[in-house]
């Protein structure tokens, strides 16, 4: 018997129990649109959390000092300061897999404009400090290596300084602000940044590291350093390079511990897409037995089936059906309905997917792979449930099966 | 000429509840081609299952038979299933129709599961429907037809395949007297034109259509001759049928 004479007979008996035929698929479809919905979202959050420590600076090493231990109590990292302007330089100048290091100094201070006035974090840093943390400016410029080596007091305010200090838009290029009791001219403001983990990255005010040690806070050492490796496949070794100069440096014995620590922007993302594929492998395992649970609403469905559909096999196979042509004709009832449910399924699970990512604030983009697995498991369900009760359709036997009232 | 249908010392045993029930009993019996033969006998007496085993719907517990030359007792169910198709037209007391299927698509099953293609199967399928006088319901579902049409469209698919034998098993059973005697026409043009039928039943005016009776009781065949005094179908009956089956 040809297959679309096969798939019309199925589509027919499909059709005469609509209501039966349409919960049966909702099993397949929930399941489908599940996985696809899910995979989706999984797929979203792990590109915007990428995309968020990648803002930070491509293969950004941060090194801050040790946390000091008192009586066996952590004192958190950075409470003992341990970093110096050397040690910039002797990364800058030892480590060939370092592209680019630039001291941090932060302090926090008043600063005053005119009548207004507004707490936040002053942060003294290279010339070169967008090389390592991009941070590019919106109006007027960064400071330069001359005003750097001069100790000018120059300063680049982030946006939100930059509106606490100039309400109503006005223009702060060129204007002097006062911080600490020095006057600073605003050469720049940077561009929008937001938010980076809990830090606000738009409330600071950046000036020259020299400025800062000069006029405002004339401590030894730095809070933090920045690295950048020259690419990705560097970061070990950047890593193990700064730790080396780092430890000859400070002049630590073998057995004396790091007195700071250096954290790898690579490590990060790796373990985090490591959480992120785990969770999406969950979501997508809990999804697929949804699936497999709709199987075995289609197995039921074609049992209830044959055994009232006996007498229609008991014709069939009166005028000559064998039984490879009721196993065919059940198993395509079964997979057709669960293709169905597979193909409403995935229009589901697609649209949902735009729609969750609108409700979300997320991208949440098709995996197409996942759409792919989920179709196929679909139709993998309706045949695997789909055999033992056409099987038993196909061994009835032909006198019995016209007898079964 | 060879035997239609050819038996030998068929017994067919059943267990029923774990006791055994011997429904035929050592059966043996000859059809010749173009024979018109009535199967009698009280319930139990073992002519369904004959029925059974001739229409190769069951096979026998022991003893050999022959349809058309070929021997049923060697084959497995799928060979059976080919067999029915090719060679056996049925016709049963409760139509078997499909339900919720058309006239047509009713008739066309047959062909459809002897492979032939679908312009051709409508084409036959219309032209049997035509010769049973339903030319003008090809697409009227079973429950829209009375019982004697549902039964004239048993008919046509029993004989769409052009079988070598149509079996019939109490095919006026369920109609009342005026379609049983179109129904009965029928089936002697049928045999007019050629066709060989055997046809179970319990009614003695039924089986007095038949040029051949053959009593059964307690699984033994116990009367089997030529029926002398045969009715002859109502003329206006078996006229009509007669020329639409020319």
């Amino acid at each position: 018997m040809p297959l679309t004479e096969t798939i019309r007979v199925a589509l027919r008996a499909i059709l005469t129990n609509k209501l039966r035929s349409a919960l049966t698929m909702l099993g397949i479809i929930i399941g489908v649109a599940a996985v696809i919905l899910l995979a989706a979202i999984g797929n979203g959050s792990s590109l915007q959390i990428r995309s968020n420590i990648e803002s930070l600076g491509s293969n950004l090493l941060q090194i801050s000092p040790a946390a000091a231990r008192e009586g066996g109590v952590s004192l958190g990292a950075g409470s003992r300061p341990s970093l110096t302007l050397a040690d910039v330089n002797a990364i800058a100048t030892q480590d060939p897999a370092v592209a680019a290091v630039v001291p941090v100094l932060s302090i926090s201070a008043q600063v005053v404009a005119g009548p207004n006035n507004y707490q936040t974090s002053i942060q003294g840093t290279s010339w070169n400090y967008s090389q390592v943390r991009p941070t590019p400016v919106s109006l007027g410029r960064s400071f330069t290596p001359q005003e750097q080596a001069r100790s000018a007091t120059v300063a680049v305010l982030g946006t939100t300084v930059q509106q606490a200090l100039f309400p109503n838009g006005a223009n702060p290029i060129g204007q002097t602000i006062d911080i600490k009791g020095v006057p600073f001219t605003v050469i720049g403001v940077l561009q929008t940044q937001g938010t980076a983990g809990f830090a606000n990255q738009d409330d600071r005010i950046i000036i020259p590291i020299t400025t800062m040690e000069n006029d405002l806070d004339s401590v030894p050492f730095v809070n933090q350093i920045l690295a950048s490796a020259g690419s990705p496949e560097e970061m070990n070794l950047a890593q193990a390079e700064i730790t080396a100069t780092l430890r000859a440096a400070h002049h630590l014995a073998p057995s004396q511990a790091n007195d700071f620590q250096i954290f790898n922007q690579a490590t990060l993302l790796q373990s985090l897409n490591q959480v992120s594929a785990t969770l999406t492998t969950l979501l997508t395992g809990v999804a697929a037995i949804s699936l497999l649970v709709g199987g075995i609403g289609i197995m039921n469905i074609m049992l209830v089936s044959v055994t009232e559909r006996t007498r229609e096999i008991g014709i069939r196979k009166a005028v000559g059906a064998t039984r490879g042509v009721i196993l065919t004709q059940f198993v395509v009832e079964a997979v057709t309905v669960s293709a169905l449910g597979g193909v409403l399924g995935a229009l589901v699970g697609i649209l949902g997917s735009g729609l969750a990512g609108r409700l979300m604030h997320t991208p949440a983009p098709v995996s197409w792979p996942s759409v792919g697995v989920a179709l196929i498991f679909a139709l993998l369900v309706g045949v695997v449930f789909g055999v033992y009760p056409a099987r038993k359709a196909a061994l009835l036997k032909p006198i019995d099966a016209l007898r079964f009232e | 000429m060879e035997a239609l249908i050819r038996m030998e010392s068929v017994v067919k045993v059943y267990f029923i509840g774990g006791q055994e029930f011997q429904a035929l009993r050592g059966v043996s019996l000859t059809v010749e081609p173009g024979e018109y033969v009535a199967i009698m006998g009280p319930s139990g007496s073992g002519k369904s299952t004959m029925m059974n085993i001739l229409g190769c719907l069951d096979k026998p517990t022991s003893g050999r038979y022959w349809l058309d030359g070929v021997e049923v007792s060697t084959l497995d169910d799928d060979q059976l299933a080919v067999l029915r198709n090719q060679k056996i037209g049925f016709v049963f007391q409760s139509f078997n129709l499909l339900p919720r299927t058309s006239a047509l698509e009713n008739v066309e099953l047959a062909l459809l599961y002897a492979g032939v293609r679908q312009q051709e199967r409508r084409r036959r399928a219309i032209e049997a429907l035509e010769q049973v006088g339903l030319g003008d319901r090809l697409q009227h579902r079973p429950n829209e037809l009375s019982g004697g049409q549902q039964q004239r469209v048993a008919i046509a698919r029993a004989l769409v395949n052009h079988p070598r034998l149509v079996l019939a098993d109490e095919p006026t059973g369920a109609l009342d007297s005026q379609s049983s005697e179109e129904i009965l026409a029928l089936f002697q043009t049928m045999n007019d034109a050629g066709h060989t039928v055997v046809m179970v039943t319990h009614e003695p005016d039924v089986a007095q259509h038949a040029k051949r009776i053959i009593r059964f009781q307690d699984g033994h065949i116990v009367q089997d001759h030529l029926n002398e005094q045969r009715r002859a179908a109502p003329a206006a009956a078996l006229g009509g049928a007669r020329h639409a089956l020319d």
